[in-house]
C-alpha cells in the first residue's frame, strides 16, 4: 500500500490522531478544573455536606481526566523530536523556550497541587485545600498559554529572523515571538471554548441526575452553576472568535479563502453550509454575498484574495491549489460554527428552564434533558473542528508565512519530519496508539462513569452510631442502587430520629437539603 | 563556546539528575511493587507512598526534555528521533503508568489489569533510559545533518548500552527501595521487606558501576577523549557516588527508623553523582558519533541555540526554579513522615 510508505503522511496523521486524542481530555480538565474549583470553595464555604460531597465528586472525575490528559500530553511533547526532528531543529530557537516555561511554570503546578487536592483533605487546612483547587486550575490554564504561544508562533512568526544559511530560525526578540499577532486571540478563544466544554460536562450530568431523579438538589446546584459558567464563557467567545477570525484575515489569507472556499479574489460570502468542488474550483453555497468581508471590514465589497492569486505571489508561490484541502476546511470550519449555534441554543434553553420554581423546567421536561445529556458532543466538535481548521488550514505549511511575518521564516510541512523514522516504524506505533488509546479510553469510561453513577454520596454523621447510618456507608461504596437505597436509608433516619424535623409536604431533594445541612453543621 | 552554552550542558544534565533521584524512586517503586506488595493493603501502601509526588516528579522529564529541546535543538532531534520506537516504547510505558495509577482505586475489577501495567510501565523506562545514555555515551552512526543511520531500536541495542540500562534499572530500584523503606509504616511487611531489598541492588550497582567503567575503558577510547580539565571532578563525582552508596550501605545495616532517611539522602547522592560523572566524562559533546558516522558528534557548540534564546531560558529559569522548588517543599512536607494505616482508608 503506498500510503503506509508515504512517509510524510503517515507523521501527519500520527501527530493528528495523538493530538486530537490528547485534546479530547485537556478541555474537559481545564472546563470542568473551574467547576471543580467552584465546588471546592462552595463547599468550604457552606460546610454543608451535600456540597462537600459535589465538591469530591468533582476531585475524583478531574483527577481521573488530568491523569489521560498528562499521560497522553507526554507524547506531545516528545513527538517534536521524535516525530518531526528537522522540525525542530528548523525552530528550536524559538520552539523549546515555551515548552521548557509550559513545564516549569505550568505542570509543576497543577500536578503538585493536584497531589495535595487528591491525597490532603485531612493533611492540610481546608483554606489551603481549596487554595490548592484554584491553582490546579490555574496551572491548568497556564500550560494552555505556554503551548499556544509556541503553535501561535506558526501560524503567525514574528520575533525571529532566518539564520545565513537557512536551516533555521533565530530569535531576535523574545516578547515579539511569544506575543505574536495570534497568541492573545487564539489563547482566549481556546480557553474559552474549554470552559463551555466543562459547562456542558456539568450540565449533563446534572441532566442525568434529573432524568434519572436522582440526587434532585445537587443536580440542581450544578445546573445552575454550569449554566451561568457557559453563559458568561459564550458571551465572551463571541468577543474572541471574531478576533481570532480578524487574525485570519489578516495575517493568513490561504486559510481564510480555504475557510471560504474561495479560488478567484472576490468579496467573499458569508455562508451557512455547501460544498466546493475542487476539481472545478468552485464553491456551491447558502449564504450571504459579501457578508463575510463585511465582518472584516464593515464594507460589503472589500474583496480578499483567492487561492488562485495567493499562489501566484512570491509569498506563497510553495503553494499547489490542486491538492489543497479545500473542502475539507470548508467543512469543518463551517461544522464549528455551526456547533457554536446549537451550544448557544442549548444554554439558553437550560438558562430559561432552570428555575426550579417555574411550572416547566428541566427536571420535568424529558426531551430537555435527553438534549442537554447528550449536548457536550457540541463544544467537543466545535473544539476539534476548530483545531482541524487552524492545522489544516496552514497546510501545505508547518510554519506559515504569515502577512506580517518576517522575509524566509517559513517551512513546508514535508521538510519537517524525521529523516531516520521510516515508515515502517510509523505503521507499527499508529498501531500502537490506536490500541493504547482505545484502552484507555475505555477504562476512563468506565472510571468517570462509575464516579458519575455513585454521584454526590456523602457520609452520614457517625456520632448518631446509628446502625442505619452504618448501613448507609457500607451502601455509598459504588453500588448502582445505592442512591435508591440511600433515600430509603435516609427516609429511615429521619423517621427515627426525633431531632430532625420533617415535614412531610415539602419536596423530597429539599428535605435531604436540610438534612445534609444539618449534619454538616453536626459535624463541625 | 559561549558561556550560556556551558552553562546549558550543565542544567540539563542537573534537570536529568533531579528527574532520576526524584522520579527514580517512584519508578523504582514500581518495578518492586509486585515483590514487595503481596495483597491489596500492602499495594495500597506503596501507592500512597508515591501517591502524592509521582505525578510532580515525572514533570522534571517534561522538563529536560523541554529544556533540550530549547536549548540544544539538533541534540533533541536527533536523539529522539534516532531512538525513535525505544522511545515510543518509553512513552506508551509512562501513558500506561500514569493513567492506570489513578484507574487502580477506581475500578476494582480491572485491578490486575491496572497492576501489570503498573510494574511493566514503571520497568520499561527504568531500563530504556540507562540504554539511551548508553547510547549517546558510546556513539551512533549519524548521517551529515545529524540523523540517525543505524538500525531501528535494534541496533541500539549492545552489550555496552544493556549493561550502561541494567546500571540505571538497579538504580532506579534501589532508590525505590530505599524510599519504600523510608515511608512504609514501621512494622509492616513492606517496609521490611523494602529494607532487605535495599543492600543486595545496592551491592550489584556498584558491581554493575564497575563493569560498565571496564568496558569504556577496554571496549572504548576510555578517558582518552574526555576533557583532561574536568579529570579532577569526575574522580570528584566518582568517589561520592561509591562513598554515597557506602554510607548508604552502612546506615542501613543499623536497626534504627530514623536512618532509613540517611539511607535515601546517601542513596540519592550517589545516583546525582552519577549523572554528573557522566556530564563530566561527555562535556563538550552531548551525542557521541561511532567511528563509521559521516556527521560529527553533537557538541554544545553545534547543537546550541543562540545566545538570546539561552538568555531567555536562563531567565525563565531563574524565575521558575524557585517556584518549582517552593511547591516541592511544600508537598514533600504536606507528606512528610510515614504513610500511616488511617491514611488508606481515604482513598
Amino acid at each position: 500500500m503506498d500510503i503506509f510508505a508515504d512517509q510524510v503522511l503517515m507523521s501527519r496523521i500520527q501527530f493528528a490522531l495523538t493530538a486530537s486524542y490528547h485534546f479530547i481530555f485537556v478541555p474537559i480538565t481545564i472546563g470542568i478544573g473551574l467547576l471543580m474549583a467552584i465546588f471546592v470553595t462552595r463547599a468550604y464555604r457552606t460546610k454543608d455536606a451535600e456540597d462537600d460531597a459535589l465538591a469530591r465528586m468533582w476531585v475524583r472525575i478531574y483527577t481521573a481526566t488530568f491523569a489521560i490528559g498528562v499521560a497522553t500530553g507526554i507524547t506531545m511533547e516528545f513527538s517534536f523530536g521524535t516525530n518531526w526532528a528537522n522540525y525542530s531543529r528548523f525552530v528550536g530557537d524559538i520552539f523549546g523556550a515555551p515548552l521548557a516555561a509550559e513545564a516549569l511554570f505550568a505542570f509543576f503546578l497543577e500536578s503538585i497541587f493536584l497531589g495535595i487536592i487528591i491525597f490532603g483533605r485531612n493533611k492540610v487546612k481546608p483554606l489551603f485545600y481549596t487554595i490548592s483547587a484554584w491553582l490546579t486550575f490555574f496551572g491548568s490554564a497556564l500550560s494552555a498559554l505556554w503551548i499556544l504561544i509556541a503553535n501561535s508562533w506558526m501560524q503567525t512568526p514574528a520575533g525571529a529572523v532566518i539564520s545565513e544559511d537557512g536551516s533555521q530560525a533565530l530569535i531576535t526578540d523574545f516578547f515579539a515571538a511569544a506575543f505574536n499577532p495570534s497568541t492573545l486571540p487564539r489563547y482566549c478563544h481556546t480557553i474559552l471554548a474549554v470552559l463551555v466544554m466543562g459547562a456542558f460536562v456539568t450540565i449533563a450530568v446534572s441532566a442525568w441526575y434529573m432524568h434519572k431523579d436522582k440526587f434532585k438538589s445537587a443536580a440542581t446546584k450544578m445546573l445552575r452553576t454550569g449554566t451561568v459558567v457557559g453563559i458568561l464563557a459564550l458571551c465572551a467567545l463571541f468577543v474572541s472568535a471574531h478576533a481570532s477570525a480578524v487574525e485570519v484575515w489578516e495575517e493568513q489569507p490561504t486559510k481564510l479563502a480555504m475557510m471560504e472556499g474561495q479560488y478567484e479574489t472576490e468579496a467573499p460570502e458569508l455562508s451557512a453550509f455547501g460544498f466546493v468542488d475542487e476539481q472545478n474550483q468552485e464553491a456551491v453555497v447558502v449564504g450571504i454575498p459579501g457578508g463575510t468581508s463585511f465582518l472584516a471590514t464593515g464594507t460589503w465589497d472589500t474583496e480578499y484574495p483567492g487561492l488562485n492569486d495567493l499562489a501566484n505571489t512570491e509569498r506563497f508561490e510553495a503553494i499547489d491549489v490542486d491538492t489543497l484541502p479545500v473542502n475539507f476546511v470548508y467543512q469543518v470550519y463551517h461544522l464549528m460554527v455551526a456547533c457554536f449555534g446549537l451550544i448557544g441554543l442549548c444554554l439558553i434553553l437550560a438558562l430559561i428552564f432552570m428555575r426550579k420554581k417555574a411550572k416547566h423546567n428541566v427536571s420535568n421536561m424529558k426531551w430537555l434533558q435527553w438534549l442537554l445529556i447528550v449536548s457536550p458532543a457540541f463544544p467537543f466538535l466545535a473544539i476539534q473542528s476548530g483545531w482541524l481548521t487552524a492545522e489544516v488550514g496552514r497546510q501545505p505549511y508547518v510554519v506559515y508565512p504569515s502577512t506580517t511575518g518576517p522575509e524566509n521564516v517559513t517551512l513546508l510541512t514535508e521538510q519537517g519530519t524525521s529523516v531516520s523514522v521510516q515508515p515502517f516504524e510509523l505503521v507499527i506505533t499508529l498501531l500502537l496508539f490506536f490500541a493504547v488509546y482505545l484502552i484507555l479510553f475505555i477504562g476512563w469510561v468506565r472510571v468517570v462513569g462509575r464516579f458519575i453513577k455513585a454521584g454526590p454520596v456523602y457520609e452520614v454523621d457517625t456520632k448518631r452510631e446509628d446502625a442505619d447510618a452504618e448501613r448507609l456507608i457500607t451502601f455509598s461504596e459504588g453500588s448502582d442502587t445505592s442512591d435508591d437505597a440511600l433515600n430509603v436509608v435516609r427516609g429511615e433516619i429521619e423517621a427515627a430520629d426525633p431531632d430532625t424535623e420533617t415535614v412531610v409536604s415539602i419536596e423530597e431533594d429539599e428535605v435531604i437539603e436540610d438534612d445534609g445541612a444539618e449534619k454538616g453543621g453536626d459535624a463541625k | 563556546m559561549s558561556a550560556l552554552a556551558i552553562l546549558w550542558f550543565f542544567l540539563i544534565f542537573l534537570l536529568i539528575a533531579i528527574y532520576f533521584v526524584l522520579d527514580g524512586f517512584d519508578l523504582g517503586a514500581g518495578v518492586l511493587y509486585p515483590f514487595i506488595a503481596k495483597d491489596v493493603e500492602e499495594q495500597r501502601i506503596v501507592r500512597r507512598a508515591i501517591g502524592p509526588v509521582w505525578d510532580g516528579n515525572e514533570v522534571w522529564l517534561l522538563t529536560a526534555g523541554g529544556a533540550l529541546f530549547a536549548a540544544f535543538p539538533d541534540a533533541y532531534a536527533t536523539t529522539f528521533s534516532g531512538f525513535y520506537l525505544a522511545i515510543m516504547l518509553v512513552l506508551f510505558a509512562l501513558i500506561v503508568r500514569a493513567v492506570c495509577f489513578e484507574f487502580w482505586a477506581a475500578d476494582s475489577k480491572w485491578r490486575g489489569v491496572w497492576n501489570v501495567c503498573f510494574f511493566l510501565g514503571s520497568l520499561l523506562p527504568a531500563l530504556l533510559f540507562g540504554v539511551a545514555i548508553g547510547n549517546v555515551l558510546a556513539g551512533i552512526p549519524m548521517d551529515a545533518q545529524g540523523n540517525y543511520i543505524g538500525v531501528p531500536l535494534l541496533g541500539l541495542i549492545t552489550p555496552f548500552t544493556l549493561c550502561v540500562g541494567l546500571l540505571g534499572l538497579v538504580m532506579f530500584i534501589t532508590m525505590g527501595a530505599c524510599w519504600l523503606a523510608l515511608k512504609a509504616p514501621l512494622g509492616s511487611a513492606v517496609q521490611s521487606r523494602a529494607a532487605k531489598l535495599r543492600l543486595p541492588f545496592q551491592i550489584v550497582s556498584l558491581v554493575m558501576f564497575i563493569i560498565v567503567t571496564v568496558m569504556i575503558f577496554t571496549m572504548m577510547s576510555g578517558t582518552a577523549e574526555m576533557v583532561p580539565e574536568l579529570e579532577i571532578v569526575r574522580y570528584i563525582f566518582a568517589i561520592l557516588f561509591a562513598a554515597g552508596i557506602v554510607v548508604s550501605i552502612v546506615m542501613g545495616k543499623r536497626d534504627c527508623s530514623r536512618s532509613d532517611l540517611i539511607v535515601f539522602l546517601a542513596q540519592s547522592v550517589a545516583a546525582f553523582s552519577l549523572v554528573f560523572l557522566l556530564a563530566c566524562s561527555m562535556f563538550p559533546v552531548l551525542v557521541m558519533a561511532t567511528p563509521d558516522s559521516i556527521g560529527d558528534p553533537i557538541t554544545l557548540m553545534s547543537a546550541g541555540a543562540s545566545d538570546l534564546s539561552l538568555t531567555c531560558m536562563t531567565v525563565i529559569l531563574c524565575i521558575g526554579l524557585p517556584l518549582v522548588l517552593l511547591y516541592h517543599f511544600i508537598i514533600y512536607r504536606t507528606f512528610r513522615g510515614r504513610v500511616k494505616m488511617e491514611d488508606l482508608a481515604e482513598e
